[in-house]
């Protein structure tokens, strides 16, 4: 039978149908990887510990601490007292279950995201949960990842195993190349695929990710792509493993080597979608005209071209009375006007970091345009590595410096701003040129204004102190 | 846990697409290590203004709307980050059912894991709803419909949800019982369930 790259890992992860007494349309999958952080996890250990239940496979859990870490100097105390004790309590419970935690003085530590994969942890054809809507990065390696909530963290800590009901096989197929490799990014890519399908265009849905340019981006651009999956809905994302995949992988922490490495290759030449089978829905975007994308409301389906001015309600909602509503109600959040081009508006700020752009090609990209230039005087811009890892191979190359002459802070790794849990975030009204993947009211400060833009953007942005269309220095 | 009952109440109207878990709950209430307590925080940005006080027009802070227990609203309710914060606020305050066009997917399994009924109806039902804001509703899960006056709305839900909520089983029980099943699998999936280093 022909079968779908997404049903193959499901296929193979089932371990009881289901509960055929009752005619219930359930399966029990078993997970092979449980990554978990401090703000999901603290309710999970205690309900367990309240039920006199262990972890059944800590062997499998890892754990690290991202969301609430402070990402200024990490040898001072944690001022925020509430956070701190957060931290410890996740260590504590790291500790009393026997479960491998990469702390903030770990050389591994950062956004889950970012050190699953720089682990050898995530890896082709396996299940992967994260108490994280993000957790869907990691199908850029072709693994069916997916957040869940904490009830679910609490389910998989106990039995390694989840109930879910079988998502729908849907297909993005990116059509065409793209005019500038450079200044049109993977972020540009998706961005604009939630513009066409609407943040609730996947919902119920696992996308995989199909074409000729996803097959030549790199591993971070994958996933990039499979990060923002969620932003439209959909439960997960998937990219085919392939060259780019292996070499990626190939002598990372957490990966067999020798014999076993090569019993798993043959296991991951299997996965990829057979030729002729059927998926529930499709989608072609062409990216042949594709344009460096930018957010001007409050959710990532609101996005225009650079070179395009801000829509009007009624062009945005097409008739929809809700959807002009929603769009009323975010131009005025946004305090920006209808009308006027979007390289007019002024920014104050610039985060480059989070789970969706945070890896060194991220910002190896990103100093190629800053690189020789300023950061504008009415600019407070930094950047947020995404991992220990990913900051050290940066100074190695030289790139903090580059980030730090032209005036950009250069922090400590964790989420940061991409949801301001830590000191990092926006006073209202600031405007912020962002990498990453939720412009929600207040997501970054209460009151502030979010853009989401890709690292290069952001980079041009920080220099020009406005939105500036990067292709013209690129 | 709780089990569900038939419930009647009015519905507080929140006419608004997309409403995300960070409007739900916001970040800086993520904090707190327990279950409880979430309610006083429900919607806080448009609740509170900058000093605390309650923002006279946003409907959870008019008298006339206290008590419901059904929150009625539109598109993609509970989009965004998959904190189960959101339903732990949403129940704390007394909701019991939220009702919607649809609803983000790892939103409406926390919902389920809480006792709290997500309803899927078509936007004509809404809108009669909307329209009909202070109409007393009597939601029957066993019967899987929607009494509003002499209407009668069926609805839909798949059946391990509903068997969740009627029931109230624990589900990590019941998976413990799959033991041997478990074993079996990870017997026969060592490439995958081991780890190396
Ligand atoms: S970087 Fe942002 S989106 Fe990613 S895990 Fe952290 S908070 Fe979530």
């Amino acid at each position: 039978m022909k079968k779908t790259l997404f049903e193959k890992i499901w296929d193979n992860h089932i371990v009881y149908p289901q509960d055929k007494d009752k005619q219930v349309d359930s399966y029990l999958l078993y997970i092979d990887r449980h990554l978990i952080h401090e703000v999901t996890s603290p309710q999970a250990f205690e309900s367990l510990r309240l039920n006199n239940r262990k972890v059944r496979r800590p062997d499998l859990t890892f754990a690290t601490m991202d969301h609430n870490v402070p990402t200024s100097d990490r040898s001072l105390p944690i001022l925020d007292e509430i956070s701190s004790i957060q931290i410890s309590t996740l260590n504590d419970n790291c500790k009393e279950f026997g479960i491998k935690l990469y702390d903030l003085h770990s050389p591994y530590q950062g956004i889950v995201h970012v050190i699953g994969p720089e682990l050898g942890l995530t890896i082709p054809g396996s299940t992967i949960v994260c108490g994280d809507s993000h957790t869907s990065t990691h199908g850029a390696f072709g693994a069916f990842a997916f957040g869940i909530g904490t009830s679910e963290v609490e389910h998989v800590l106990a039995t390694q195993c989840l109930w879910l009901k079988k998502p729908k096989n849907f297909a993005v197929n990116f059509i065409g190349r793209r005019k500038n490799i450079h200044a049109i990014t993977a972020k540009d890519m998706v961005l604009y695929l939630i513009r066409k399908i609407g943040i609730g265009g996947g919902i119920g849905s696992v996308l995989e990710y199909r074409g000729e340019t996803i097959s030549e981006l790199s591993m971070e651009q994958r996933m990039t792509i499979c990060n923002m999956s969620i932003e439209a809905g959909a439960r997960a994302g998937l990219i085919a493993p392939d060259e780019i995949t292996i070499s990626y992988l190939k002598g990372r922490k957490y990966l067999p080597q020798g014999n076993k490495f090569d019993q798993l290759l043959d296991t991951w030449k299997e996965l990829v979608t057979d030729d002729d089978s059927s998926f529930d829905m499709a989608v072609d975007i062409n990216l042949q005209e594709l344009a460096p994308q930018v957010t001007w409301g409050t959710n990532p389906s609101m996005t225009i071209d650079i070179t395009d001015t801000i829509p009007y309600p009624d062009e945005y909602s097409q008739g929809n009375e809700n959807q002009k509503m929603a769009a009323i109600k975010s131009l005025e959040y946004m305090g920006i006007e209808a009308g006027i081009p979007i390289t007019s508006i002024p920014v104050d700020r610039v985060f480059i970091g989070s789970c969706t752009n945070s890896r060194l090609d991220d910002l190896v990209e990103a100093s190629i345009v800053v690189r020789g230039r300023k950061v504008s005087s009415k600019v407070r811009a930094m950047v947020v590595p995404g991992s220990q890892q990913v900051k050290f191979a940066a100074e190695k190359l030289g790139i903090d410096k580059i980030f730090k002459e032209a005036g950009f802070e250069w922090r400590e790794s964790g989420c940061s701003m991409c949801l301001g849990m830590n000191p990092d975030i926006l006073s209202p009204k600031e405007r912020c040129a962002s990498t990453s993947n939720r412009n929600f009211e207040g997501r970054q400060g209460v009151g502030g204004r979010t853009h989401l833009v890709s690292p290069v953007m952001a980079a041009a942005a920080a220099i020009k102190g406005h939105f500036f269309d990067v292709r013209e220095w690129l | 846990m709780k089990i569900f009952k038939t419930i009647t109440s009015q519905a507080v109207p929140l006419p608004l697409v997309n409403i995300d878990t960070d409007q739900i709950i916001p970040k800086q209430f993520l904090k707190l290590i327990q279950k409880t307590g979430f309610g006083k925080f429900l919607f806080y940005d448009w609740r509170y203004d900058s000093e605390g006080n309650k923002k006279d027009d946003f409907v959870l802070n008019n008298p006339k709307y206290n008590n419901r227990q059904i929150l009625l609203t539109l598109d993609n309710f509970g989009s965004g980050s998959s904190r189960e914060h959101a339903v732990w606020a949403i129940s704390d305050y007394g909701f019991k059912i939220i009702i919607a066009p649809s609803f983000a997917d790892i939103f409406y399994n926390n919902c389920i894991k809480n006792c709290v009924l997500p309803i899927i109806l078509s936007k004509p039902h809404i809108q009669l709803l909307f329209d009909n804001e202070d109409i007393m509703i009597t939601v029957d899960l066993e019967k899987q419909q929607i009494t509003a006056n002499s209407i009668t709305i069926p609805f839909k839900i798949d059946p391990s949800s509903k068997i969740y909520l009627l029931e109230g089983s624990d589900e990590i029980s019941k998976t413990l019982k799959l033991e041997s099943e478990i074993s079996n699998y990870e017997t026969n999936h060592p490439l995958y369930t081991n780890i190396s280093e």
